[in-house]
């Protein structure tokens, strides 16, 4: 079943153009990672998603329009768009006792049994919370929820590396399934590339680059080249050439990993250095869009 | 990945049931009014203070006698001192009302909250509707209450004074005439504290959803402006008086009697017939359900400061 499905999706602030026609097809049960710099145009893209701000050209999100019915939209979608949003006037089980009075789909069960494996105490304010706490608070109320679409802006930031790491862990282990669908933008890509399922580049409100990540890893392929066969190495047409500790590395889109294994050491990249060699300084946008063909 | 299969398998037991049990738009208007009440504890956190310390000096007053005659302990006019405290009761009501919307929508922007509040299936409407029936409806009867408390604590008070000081308790009774007081006081309250100033209140709503910023100078700006033009143009200050009349109630063309310059004594009588055919009331609900459906729109397209 399509999750979400755009046509043309733009909006302009004033003549700041932040998305600029993009076409979207997201398909039920997958885990996609929007990956970009600041200002690329991501938020704006999540908050048209979620019927935050008002767009042009065609969109629906779980066969609704987000702008004219999020808040029937808002029963089978949850988001957390960062770690600062939860009233800090409010006490824990204020919160447990609100989203439970308007929630159809709030399990108020399992949010409390997520909090009782935390030191969070139900009569808190959240203002007692520390940032790691809140986000764990937000957690759980958004895994009690059951949801068709979940969208993450940036959920870890501001969060210490535990808190990360349990993070991207709790949110496999007990909340996705196939049915559900999460959307996810950070800037920490380590951390997501072995959560993702789907992966997309946005920059200057376009999409750049989009592959599965069954893709990506077979057609992808980092050589730590050996000194005396960096030049053979270079006839292979590497998209991306960067040196550490005065070794070369190339990176390959396409390439035969036989052909290659002899020159050096074969891994997977990671996300980060395909964006910057698709997205670096070198590459205009047309380059990127050639490679990126789909 | 295996992670993420033993999650599967893990929910594949529990599939998500075809029919969620529904929330009625009423119940999610009522925890949307709660959750006001949770937010804004000066609503009832104020007017309780306020009667706190005003039944503290009815009482002393009463005991000790700070004036040469005591004002309570008059049993043939014994209403002063009650229609002092309705009135500082009322006063509060004013004070709160007007701050509570001026923050009503910006609140929710500034402290980035509105985000987590959008993330859930409450529509605008009902979110705008909610903080809306705050002054109309949940502070007036608060009012009410909590002056109807106060004012049987202070007749307990004097009552208890007059006994102990050997005066007719049963005169006080009879010339207070309480329940048609609490009476007038509850009419009172519904007329020229909710229905009347409803405008204003739907305009500093409708402001605090607009503002960025000093909600307070943008509401009252272009009453300042529009006064300022009139004043130097015509000389003549109409627009001042029509909105100050209608924040501290001038019910002049309610009032039977249009000497009330300030009715904060509930005992002064609004006939209905003269509330209800005035057509001044009923432009004025429509210019503020204008601002009510502007507020809505902004509630809609307005994201965190």
């Amino acid at each position: 079943m399509v999750c979400i499905e755009a046509r043309g999706l733009r909006k302009a602030f004033g003549t700041k153009v932040a998305l600029d026609g993009i076409d979207l097809h997201v398909e039920e049960g997958r885990i996609l990672g929007l990956i970009g710099p600041n200002g690329a145009g991501k938020t704006t893209a999540l908050n048209a998603i979620l019927g935050l701000t008002s767009y042009e050209g065609e969109l629906k999100v779980l066969g609704r329009n987000p702008w004219t019915e999020r808040d029937q939209l808002m029963c089978d979608v949850s988001f957390i768009a960062d770690v600062a949003l939860l009233p800090r006037w409010a006490r824990i089980n204020q919160l447990l006792d609100y989203v439970a009075g308007v929630h159809p789909r709030f399990d108020r069960t399992k949010a409390t049994t997520f909090l009782s494996r935390t030191s969070i105490q139900l009569d808190a304010k959240v203002s007692a919370l520390s940032k790691g706490m809140v986000t764990q608070l937000h957690l759980a109320l958004i895994m009690a929820i059951d949801a068709r679409l979940l969208v993450l802006d940036e959920p870890t930031l501001g969060l210490d590396i535990l808190y990360r790491k349990q993070f991207y862990d709790s949110l496999l282990n007990d909340y996705f399934d196939r049915s559900r669908t999460i959307i996810v933008t950070t800037h920490q890509v380590e951390e997501v590339q072995n959560v993702l399922t789907d992966l997309m580049f946005i920059n200057h409100g376009r999409i750049v680059f989009r592959c599965s990540m069954e893709e990506f890893e077979s057609r992808y392929l980092e050589l730590l080249a050996h000194p005396d066969h960096a030049a053979e190495a270079r006839t292979f047409k590497p998209i991306h050439e960067r040196h550490a500790f005065g070794r070369s590395i190339f990176l390959y889109d396409g390439v035969n990993r036989q052909q290659l294994a002899a020159f050096g050491e074969l891994r997977t990249p990671s996300i980060a250095d395909l964006f910057v060699a698709l997205l670096g300084e070198k590459s205009t946008n047309h380059e990127i869009r050639e490679r990126a063909a789909l | 990945m295996n992670n993420q299969v033993n999650a599967m398998r893990e929910f594949e037991g529990e599939s998500r049931s075809a029919v969620a049990p529904a929330v009625s738009p009423a119940q999610r208007f009522y925890w949307s009014i709660r959750r006001e009440l949770w937010e804004n504890r000066s609503l009832y956190v104020a007017p309780l203070t306020i009667a706190a310390v005003a039944l503290i000096a009815f009482s002393l007053s009463s005991i000790v006698g700070i004036w040469e005659t005591p004002l309570s302990l008059d049993p043939a006019k014994p209403h002063g001192p009650y229609n002092l405290a309705a009135g500082l009761m009322m006063l509060t009501g004013i004070v709160v009302s007007i701050f509570y919307c001026a923050d009503a929508l910006h609140g929710e922007r500034r402290d980035r909250s509105i985000l987590f509040w959008k993330s859930l299936p409450v529509s605008d409407t009902t979110t705008v509707l909610a903080k809306g029936c705050i002054p109309l409806v949940v502070l007036p009867l608060l009012i009410f209450a909590i002056a109807f408390a106060l004012q049987w604590l202070m007749l307990l008070v004097s009552s208890a004074v007059l006994f102990v000081s050997g005066k007719s308790v049963a005169e006080l009774w009879r010339n207070l005439s309480f329940f048609r007081m609490t009476w007038l006081l509850l009419y009172h309250l519904v007329t020229a504290h909710a229905l009347w100033p409803l405008p204003v209140y739907c305009w500093l709503l409708l402001v605090s959803g607009w503002a960025r910023r000093a909600t307070f100078i943008w509401a009252v700006l272009p009453v300042i402006a529009i006064g300022g033009v009139e004043r130097l143009v015509f000389g003549t200050w109409h627009f001042a008086a029509l909105v100050g009349s209608r924040l501290i109630g001038n019910l002049a063309t309610g009032a039977a009697t249009s000497r009330d310059a300030f009715p904060t004594d509930p005992m002064t009588h609004i006939h209905p017939s003269c509330f209800l055919g005035n057509p001044a009331l009923w432009l004025g609900f429509v210019i503020a359900a204008v601002f009510l459906v502007a507020a809505i729109r902004l509630r809609h397209s307005q994201g965190p400061i």
